[in-house]
């Protein structure tokens, strides 16, 4: 059961705090679905870090653990042939969109069935066939060229519409004020997605940012902004309708700020040393997917059974991918350490 | 054939793709309405609308990272930056995403792009429009760089790099924009990758590209009346480099020079010699010669100016070395 004082707690210091609700055309099997998700989420990047311990993966894996409303509050909305820009943080991305669990655990183990063929890893995850554009490893980078796939939609007059993605500590960066400039000019089809986790991997954003709602750059660009709740699933499913739906039509860009806490570090391996962890203990209570169980449960929607199947289910698929990733698939051929360098087969030595 | 300037060789190779593909299009500052302060894409944005001839914000980082990000979604666009010397500002799109996205994605996309920037040195810009910086991208996997002399070398060349499925730098030295030249009327190409020899000749090898191969055309033609025959290579390439075409030249000549109009240290001059030498040491008669620009920022005052630059003088004196 909920802890009611750390709620209370909660909504002193959390300005984004905001009640659950189930908004309107958001039925009971999306919600589930949406829950399910969440799990998934959860189960393989719990999974990761033992995986890293026993140096079956390795390099740096970034966890969005705590964070997987935004993504499936959003992505699940998304067709095939939406783009989605993602961050270093981006297995949540790939999932919501549709990924394969199976492909990305393999590429963590950077074997050859792997997404990205053992290239890649956490931080490049990408899956080109539901416009998934890509994980990247340099924070801000990669939002500009999920701008450009709205540019080719915008060009080309299709309906297609691009979600990029991109944290706090992205936010500084001077290209994404620039991608943001250039979406407002040409009311280009993007939906810019702001997960404030407040921590800009050991720095506090408000040491290092004047203005600490985020949200507000993106109406000084002419953009419609807004902040939610971003361990809330209900308010970021029901904020992103509308703005995918603007993009859509062709009506131009949207700015969500998620504000949400950073509970671990910023890696797998970081133990937070440089931030005091305690203040995340009343946090835990608002979690999205214990938060979006209870309210599941309260509201009689869904019995407590079907939500422990769902979970159980997420653990299984999570351990059938590793299964796979581990026993079924190869190294890369040290014969084909050129290819990818360049397209349609060159090599260029 | 029609004589043209090597910049209505650009306007014809970007008109005719245009109209052949419709996933190419052209986005930058001043490309559009003003038609690039050369000229070469006026009229462009009448004839293909302001979808397909995109006037930019001046925000070099940025939109170079949209055009990269259009490329990763199956458009081929071009994007021009007004100096190369500004190419400092989209270096992290063009080297970290650009040129690794095919690799780290596991051949998953490619990057169809090709980035134009004027470049060298003239006119008395003055140091932050007059640099010589496509070493720096030679030195980067994943991209290729052209850097054409001639109307017929860079309309053909500029064609394959826009029908290229790989990020192409294109460096267009701003001094060969005027230089007029045949271009046949006809559809053509040239293969990226393929050097130019411009002069036969015997007794040494002069490897250059872009504006330094009419400076050793001039060396060459000079050096010819004293009975010195030298071979004169444009590569047009500088990545990937034609290295066949100047290891024949060296097995011929057993001497050579090469010549960049960049600052000489850290320079594609050095590479090139290191690795003829690596490819064929005993084939030389001589220490290996480079010729470059002084190691100084470029400056505004036209006797400062000219000083930093290789001279005619420069190249006949190099040559001459090879045979002390």
């Amino acid at each position: 059961m909920k802890n009611t004082n750390c709620i209370e707690e909660i909504k002193k210091e959390f300005d984004a705090y905001a009640e659950m609700y189930v908004p309107e055309g958001l039925d009971r099997e999306e919600q589930l679905r949406m829950y399910s998700i969440m799990w998934l989420m959860r189960k393989f990047e719990e999974a990761v870090k033992p995986l890293w311990m026993a140096n079956k993966v390795h390099g740096y894996y970034h966890p969005y653990i705590t964070e997987e409303a935004i993504a499936t509050g959003i992505i699940t909305q998304l067709k095939k042939s939406d783009y989605v820009g993602s961050t270093h943080r981006g297995h949540g991305h790939l999932i919501a969109k549709g990924g394969d669990i199976n492909k990305m655990m393999a590429e963590l183990f950077g074997k050859e069935e792997g997404y990205n063929k053992g290239r890649g890893g956490s931080m490049h995850i990408s899956d080109m066939s539901i416009g998934m554009l890509g994980a990247t490893g340099i924070v801000g980078a990669a939002t500009a060229p999920a701008v450009g796939s709205a540019l080719k939609s915008w060009i080309k007059g299709t309906d297609d519409v691009t979600v990029v993605f991109f944290g706090d500590g992205g936010s500084n960066a001077g290209s994404i004020c620039e991608a943001m400039n250039m979406a407002a000019a040409w009311k280009l089809p993007v939906v810019f997605v702001c997960e404030n986790n407040q921590w800009a991997i050991a720095t506090d954003i408000a040491r290092v940012t004047g203005e600490p709602d985020l949200y507000k750059r993106g109406t000084g660009f002419g953009i419609p902004s807004c902040r939610v709740d971003g361990f809330n699933i209900y308010q970021i499913w029901d904020t992103a309708k509308t703005a995918i739906a603007r993009a859509r039509a062709g009506e131009g860009p949207s700015f969500i700020e998620c504000k949400t806490m950073r509970m671990l570090g910023h890696h797998a391996t970081d133990d937070s040393w440089y931030r005091d962890m305690s203040v995340c203990d009343k946090y835990w209570e608002i979690e999205p997917i214990k938060r979006m169980g209870e309210f599941l449960v309260g509201n009689k929607i869904a019995t407590q059974e079907e939500l422990d199947a769902i979970e159980a289910d997420a653990m299984k698929q999570v351990e059938a991918s590793i299964d796979y990733a581990d026993n079924q698939c190869h190294e890369p051929s040290l014969d084909t350490f050129y290819d990818y360098i360049y397209a349609d087969g060159e090599v260029i030595k | 054939m029609s004589i043209i300037t090597l910049r209505e060789s650009i306007t014809q190779a970007l008109r005719e793709e245009m109209a052949r593909d419709e996933d190419v299009f052209i986005m930058g500052c001043d490309v559009g309405l003003r038609g690039n302060p050369f000229g070469i894409t006026k009229g462009l944005m009448n004839e293909f609308g302001e979808k397909r001839v995109i006037d930019t914000p001046i925000s070099e980082a940025a939109f170079t990272g949209l055009g990269v990000g259009a490329a990763i979604a199956g458009m081929r666009p071009l994007v021009e930056i007004l100096y190369c010397d500004w190419l400092t500002l989209p270096m992290d799109n063009i080297v970290n995403t650009a040129a690794k996205t095919s690799y780290m994605f596991g051949g998953q996309a490619n990057v169809p792009i090709v980035i134009r920037a004027p470049f060298g040195v003239g006119g008395g810009v003055a140091a932050q429009h007059s640099q010589n910086n496509e070493n720096w991208f030679v030195h980067v996997p994943g991209l290729k760089v052209i850097a054409p002399s001639t109307p017929y070398d860079m309309k053909g060349l500029l064609k394959s790099a826009i029908r290229d499925n790989n990020p192409v730098m294109c460096f267009e030295h701003k001094r060969n924009y005027s230089i007029k030249g045949e271009v046949p009327d006809g559809e053509y190409t040239i293969p990226i990758g393929k050097a130019n020899i411009r002069k036969q000749g015997t007794d040494c090898t002069i490897v250059t590209y872009s504006y330094m191969t009419y400076v050793a055309e001039a060396a060459a033609a000079e050096l010819e009346k004293d009975g010195i025959s030298c071979e004169v290579i444009d590569l047009r390439s500088l990545l990937p480099l034609d290295y066949e075409t100047v290891m024949d030249s060296v097995k011929k000549t057993s001497r050579v020079v090469v010549v960049t109009e960049a600052p000489l240290r850290g320079s594609i001059a050095g590479e090139i010699v290191g690795e003829i030498l690596d490819r064929g040491f005993d084939l030389l008669d001589a220490p290996p010669q480079r010729v470059g620009s002084k190691n100084s920022p470029v400056a505004y005052n036209e006797g400062l100016e000219a000083l930093c630059t290789p001279k005619k003088e420069d190249i006949i004196a190099a040559v001459r070395k090879t045979f002390e």
